[in-house]
């Protein structure tokens, strides 16, 4: 069979006879290895451009469309120490790119036009103190109502267009003050200016623009900062799959490539990249990722099998299939069920929104009405009320939320944590009951060597070495624990048993206990501990027998035990076997827990705790977890998760530790109390603001003041979410 | 202070070419990799010389 590697998927075709592909690039940490990269690459003939983004990680090649294979690039990198893989743009990530630069040019453009109408409001307000002509006043205003219009036009469309929803959903959120503050003060402004008077709200009207979206702007940011780490990993771990082209010829091909009815070929030790049927072979599978359950299933003819599953003995032949009445078809129908069940959470600053704007709008007419009855003219009552309405514009109320949670979402990015959705902090902080999965969340995702302390330290080098020339999973477990590097030379693999080779005159085996001839110490390790998965291993007349098996997170009972200090409740849901589930719960000091739990069972579970008044985190990362990651109140599952939990939960953690788990537990109530904070700092700039206002006092220069003023005292408060954690 | 009549909307068209130079650098990528290319400018080997970047220029 000939097999060649495809990346034409990835390849972007552009004007000009010119070809493009991005790569995520692990291993660039600094800006010698961007270097590096580009001085080599420049050598490679007929690449016209390789440049190195250091801030995403990523490296954007261009050739002659036909020139150049792809793939001679990555082995390159490889030979340089870098690991290279395509990347795919996601549209995703190309629209929050494209709504970050539009939200940076109407920063630019709302900044540009409070500055430069400041310029002269300045020279207004000091005029209007001391010997300004009315025609050099009208002059400034009208220079200030040309630059003011235009640019609030331009600047203001992310309020105004949210504005605008909301009002046809017949609701409110924060943008509908906003929007009408600004239109009414540009619009009094106008009318002023038109009646040669003293004052006009030009410049508080783009201020406030220019703050709101510089919060915006770095809410943004922040998002897609965690959204290209995210894409990048996707990236890391992406599947390729083996595919049949011809029934002689296969290619490596990206699974994004495959379609429905290619067949594919699995061999030893690979990791499944699609759903199907077998149609060829005989296998077992280790199902971990999808069920929770840690024993291998027997694979045949007919056996429906998982993207994500790893194949462990034997090559198959898989038919691509949408699978039907499968596990995924009852997961994905649970998972939209419990996507439409889910009450939605009703966010701080729309709980806000909703009691400030009535109030507002109640207190601007009232004061209107106060003044007319108090018999002023209709003019200055008006102006009046909508200076009540400029000044009470929601300036410190808009970034007192964003802020808290841009700050809060560095201070979890930088502990591992990366948020899919901004309101998660608000809901991580009311937990009080934590469920976890078993499998691949309290344990690690990859299988560990148990006993490597009870073998002699020359056994397990050797092992190590006859391990690297098996494709079994075990083996590869073995060799990685060993640090091995050199293959023996020779080995000998005889399918499902195991590998042999002669080192110095003497046998050794590698393999299942018969294989070996180790069937006695087979027997003593699996009383000891029946449910590892055991390798046994011969040098000459000496067995060993290597136990292999999912271990605790090394920081899990640290985290559980923290985490119940605390005063949450603890549970595990797990799917796999109860005599599998006991021993961790054990350790752990998990008196609550339950084995076997099917899919739907888990969502009950769940449900069944937030009626009775739970609040409930949910981590898992089986796709038998997703349903209930999206009924929970609020989610997490680890980057090694399935797509479709990752894409169910609420923030994904990184790395082998579970601390980022508590993290965000500790962090989350911290940032509802600044929230909090900073809604009461919002609401005590009003109390004393609003008065002045409803006094008729509030010109231009003391609106300026306050909003700056209160804004500036709003996101100083929001920093401290980045502050290191007292203990 | 007739004066003002020249001098105003001067001070504004420096600002607004500011504005423009701004927008430009955006939509030129600038803004991409600030941390690659903070160190660029200090890089001092004879890197091969690049294109300037062009727009949607966003890997």
């Amino acid at each position: 069979m000939i097999e060649t590697r495809d990346l034409s998927c990835f390849v972007e075709h552009l004007d000009g006879g010119i070809a493009r592909m991005d790569l995520a690039v692990e291993g660039i940490h600094c800006a010698a290895c961007m270097a590096k990269i580009e001085a080599d690459l420049a050598r490679v003939p007929n690449l016209t451009r390789a440049r190195v983004n250091l801030t995403n990680r990523r490296l954007a090649l261009e050739w002659k469309d036909g020139s150049l294979d792809p793939a001679r690039v990555i082995d390159r990198l490889a030979e340089l120490g870098f690991k290279a893989y395509p990347f795919g743009p996601q549209r995703a990530e190309a629209q929050e790119e494209q709504e970050a630069r539009f939200l940076l040019r109407c920063l630019a453009v709302a900044a540009f036009a409070a500055m430069n109408i400041m310029l002269m409001s300045v020279a207004v307000w000091s005029g209007n103190v001391s010997d300004i002509t009315p025609e050099q006043r009208d002059f400034f205003h009208w220079l200030s109502a040309l630059i003011a219009l235009p640019a609030a036009a331009y600047a203001g469309q992310p309020f105004f267009r949210s504005a605008m929803r909301a009002v046809m959903a017949r609701s409110v959120n924060m943008d509908v003050p906003i929007t009408l503050g600004v239109l009414l003060a540009l619009g009094t402004s106008v009318v002023e200016t038109l009646g040669h008077a003293e004052h006009a709200y030009f410049d508080s009207a783009t201020m406030l623009l220019a703050f709101l979206l510089a919060g915006r702007f770095l809410d943004q940011n922040m998002r897609r900062r965690t959204r290209a780490v995210a894409g990048n990993l996707a990236a890391l771990k992406a599947e390729t799959a083996v595919k049949f082209v011809t029934p002689e010829e296969i290619r490596e091909v990206p699974v994004a490539a495959i379609r429905s009815g290619d067949m594919v070929l699995v061999r030893p030790g690979e990791r499944i990249g699609v759903d199907g049927l077998v149609v060829e072979g005989r296998s077992e599978i280790d199902q971990s990722l999808i069920t929770g359950e840690t024993r291998p299933l027997e694979a045949g003819r007919g056996t429906a099998v998982y993207a994500g599953t790893v194949n462990i003995s034997g090559t198959l032949r898989v038919r691509v299939a949408a699978a039907r009445n499968t596990l995924l078809d009852e997961v994905t129908r649970l998972l939209d069920n419990a996507v439409q069940a889910r009450s939605r959470y009703v966010r701080l600053a729309e709980r806000a929104a909703r009691l400030y704007a009535p109030l507002v709008h109640t207190t601007a007419l009232a004061t209107m009405i106060g003044w007319l009855v108090l018999g002023a003219t209709w003019h200055d009552a008006i102006i009046t009320a909508v200076a009540v309405l400029i000044i009470t514009c929601p300036c410190a109320l808009g970034l007192a939320i964003p802020a808290v949670q841009v700050a809060t979402a560095g201070a979890l990015f930088r502990s591992g944590v990366l948020l899919n959705t901004g309101d998660a902090i608000e809901r991580l902080a009311d937990v009080d009951t934590v469920v976890f999965d078993k499998t691949g969340t309290l344990t690690l995702p990859e299988a560990e060597i148990v006993n490597a302390a009870d073998i002699s330290p020359e056994h397990f080098a050797l092992a190590g070495r006859l391990a690297l020339t098996s494709r079994h999973p075990l083996a590869a477990t073995l060799a990685r624990a060993a640090g091995a590097k050199l293959p023996l030379e020779g080995a000998v693999e005889e399918a499902g048993q195991g590998v042999s080779a002669v080192v110095e005159g003497v046998e050794v085996r590698l393999g299942r206990p018969t294989f070996c001839g180790a069937e006695r110490e087979a027997a003593v390790a699996r009383a000891a501990d029946p449910e590892a998965s055991q390798i046994a291993f011969a040098h000459g007349d000496e067995r060993c027998v290597f136990l292999v098996r999912q271990n605790l997170r090394r920081d899990a009972v640290a985290v559980i035990a923290a985490l119940r200090r605390q005063g949450l409740l603890v549970e595990i849901l797990s799917g796999d076997r109860a005599e599998a589930v006991a021993p961790i719960a054990r350790d752990l000091g998990i008196d609550t827990w339950q084995a076997q739990v099917t899919p739907a069972a888990k969502i009950a579970h769940v449900e069944a705790l937030k009626r009775a008044g739970r609040k409930v985190l949910m981590v898992g990362d089986g796709l038998n977890d997703a349903p209930a990651l999206a009924a929970a109140d609020v989610s997490l599952s680890p980057i090694s998760a399935v797509h479709l939990s990752q894409a169910a939960a609420d923030a994904v953690f990184l790395g082998e530790a579970l601390a980022p788990v508590g993290e965000a537990l500790r962090l989350a109530p911290r940032a509802k109390r600044l929230m909090r904070e900073n809604l009461w700092l919002a609401v005590v700039y009003n109390a004393i603001a609003v008065p002045i206002a409803i006094a008729g006092l509030a010109t231009p220069l003391v609106a300026a003041i306050a909003m700056s003023g209160s804004s500036l005292l709003v996101t100083a408060n929001a920093l401290r979410a980045r502050r290191p954690w007292k203990s | 202070m007739e004066v003002l009549i020249f001098l105003v909307p001067m001070a504004l068209t420096l600002g607004l070419l500011g504005l423009v130079g701004f927008l430009w650098s955006l939509k030129s990528g600038q803004y991409d990799d600030l941390d690659g290319a903070a160190w660029r400018a200090i890089m001092d080997d004879d890197a091969p010389p690049d294109q300037p970047a062009r727009e949607g220029d966003s890997a």
